[in-house]
């Protein structure tokens, strides 16, 4: 199992339930349940994946003074109920106590204080200092509010759907400390609502709520459509305000004119369940777990050839093997990984051994995002899993600009025929056109395939060189590895 | 949302400044037009059928 050095009890006498490791999937939305299941997948036989069978050594030994990393125990997963249930509030009060009342447009600074002393970074992806953005909004003109994106429209990530459908309540104790930090009366839930255990569980923990527990601030479900951009801030702002999940340029960020042209702080709800937790036991014992520079845990969603798919948590600046072993292990030898999901980049088996942080990331051009890995078999192909995947960008786009409408579409053609074998000059006209629609579209949703195009170029070097000439991967024939969704649901 | 949609009038009007994309969208210069183009990206900016192009101070 995982090997981290220096551990430590918890203070203060704290008891949390013992450590779980989730392998049961069933609170995961369907196409997440169809990529952990997936099993169409039959290792070809190639020289080429004989020659990559064997896994590099370790680059570096783990603990010195310099990269410590430590781990107490699974702060978020620690408190799930073996049950398999949602943990209902009684249990969750005995635990926490009742987040304070928000007081209409006067924001605590003590809160805000004691998440930046945590140093607590955004889990949803980009990793924007928490209490950052929490200052912007408490500082504004006019009383904001408070919005939990719960959305995870990345289809490889699931953790969301674990802490929505097995502790609502920590979810929401997170979003009323965030509504009281910054002075909002209003906080909004954003649930995807094709995910149907995560809904039910939402909607029963603010019934219970409701009856045991009645709140000062307004607290409401907004039920998003399944479409990956509707995650992005100004779509999901733009939904709860005009019932469409289209993206906006021009009208402000929300941070500025979001939820009825009020400032609203945005949050990912694996970071208001940590704001739940630094608020009631503070920034030190946070920054017991992880690095000096980048503190506490994140939950993972570790899928494809590994023993045990499923949701972990470990200790920020944990190398990505190490997570990948607390998921049991690559299963099969790999020759690659996807980190930070669909919306991520491939690193290569060297960058295994690497913190899983963006610093340790960053050499590849990757980082960390939603804590998505997928661990690529050494037999599969992984210019096909690329093309499959900017075909699911182009399907995704809201076909608001034309760069990413026929861009991506473009590129995704492309990118199918390199799959397929591709002809002289086709790699060069696939990165002019990735040039081209960079930093292009109001969300910038093109960008996302640009960079995973970008690494796969890198990571398949060889492989490219061999479709190029006409010489596919035999797997690029057989049956895809990845789990890609379809995208044929509505924006409203 | 942008609303251009690919009329390419832009370009036609001011090439130095304006080129279009594979797909026929306008890939625009960074920084400020050049005093000698600006009647010319005026002139773009009020024939966009689109009303897609905005001269901004800065």
């Amino acid at each position: 199992m995982v090997v981290l050095t220096g551990y430590d009890p918890l203070p203060g006498g704290l008891r949390l339930p013992r450590g779980i490791v989730l392998s049961e999937i069933s609170v995961l939305s369907e196409p997440m349940q169809r990529l952990l299941f997936h099993s169409g997948y039959v290792e070809p036989p190639s020289a080429a994946a004989a020659r990559r069978t064997k896994l590099p050594t370790p680059v570096a030994t783990r603990g010195t003074h310099e990269n410590l990393v430590r781990m107490t125990a699974p702060r978020l997963l620690g408190g799930l109920s073996p049950d398999g249930e949602a943990v209902d509030l009684r249990t969750h009060r005995a635990a926490y106590a009742e987040p304070p009342i928000s007081r209409r447009g006067r924001g605590d600074a003590a809160i805000i204080d004691a998440v930046e002393a945590a140093g607590l970074r955004g889990r949803g992806g980009a990793g924007f200092p928490t209490a950052r953005k929490m200052r912007t909004v408490a500082g504004a003109a006019r009383p904001p509010v408070v919005l939990a994106n719960g959305t995870e429209g990345e289809p490889a990530s699931g953790k969301d759907a674990v802490l929505l459908s097995r502790l609502p309540h920590l979810v929401i104790d997170g979003a009323l400390w965030a509504a009281a930090a910054v002075g909002a009366d209003r906080v909004v839930i954003a649930v995807d609502r094709s995910n149907g255990v995560a809904a039910e569980a939402v909607a029963h923990a603010l019934a219970e709520r409701e009856r045991h527990e009645p709140s000062a601030v307004a607290i409401e479900v907004s039920w998003t459509p399944p479409r990956y951009v509707a995650g992005e801030e100004s779509a999901l702002v733009q939904f709860v305000n005009k019932g469409v999940a289209k993206p906006t340029v021009g009208a402000g960020r929300p941070f500025q004119r979001g939820i009825d042209g009020r400032p609203t702080l945005v949050q990912n709800v694996e970071t208001l369940a940590h704001v739940a937790q630094i608020a009631a036991w503070g920034p030190d014992w946070f920054r017991l777990d992880g690095t000096a520079g980048e503190a506490g845990t994140a939950l993972y969603t570790v899928t494809g050839a590994v023993t045990r798919p499923g949701i972990v948590e470990a200790p920020m600046g944990a190398t990505t093997m190490e997570i990948l072993a607390m998921a049991g292990g690559p299963s099969v030898p790999l020759q690659a990984a996807l980190v930070g999901g669909f919306f991520g980049a491939w690193v290569p088996t060297e960058a295994l051994w690497r913190s899983h942080t963006r610093a340790g990331l960053e050499p590849y051009g990757a980082s960390p995002g939603c804590g998505v890995i997928v661990a690529l078999p050494a037999g599969a192909c992984g210019l096909s899993e690329t093309a499959r995947l900017v075909a699911w960008y182009s399907a995704q786009s809201a076909g608001q600009c034309g760069p990413c409408v026929h861009g991506l579409a473009d590129l995704a053609a492309g990118c199918t025929d390199l799959a397929h074998g591709g002809g002289p000059g086709l790699v060069e006209q696939l990165r002019r056109w990735g040039s081209m629609i960079e930093g292009r579209g109001g969300c910038h949703h093109p960008d996302g395939a640009v960079r995973l195009l970008r690494s796969a170029f890198a990571v398949f070097a060889d492989d490219v060189a061999a479709h190029s000439a006409g010489r596919p991967c035999r797997a690029s024939a057989s049956v895809p590895f990845i789990y890609v969704p379809d995208a044929a649901h509505g924006w409203r | 949302m942008i609303s251009c949609e690919g009329h390419g009038v832009c370009a036609d009007l001011v090439p130095e400044w304006i080129a279009l994309d594979d797909w026929g969208y306008p890939l625009i210069r960074e920084g400020a037009v050049p005093v000698p183009l600006l009647a010319r990206v005026r002139w773009a900016v009020s024939n966009c059928p689109a009303l897609a192009l905005r001269l901004a101070d800065t």
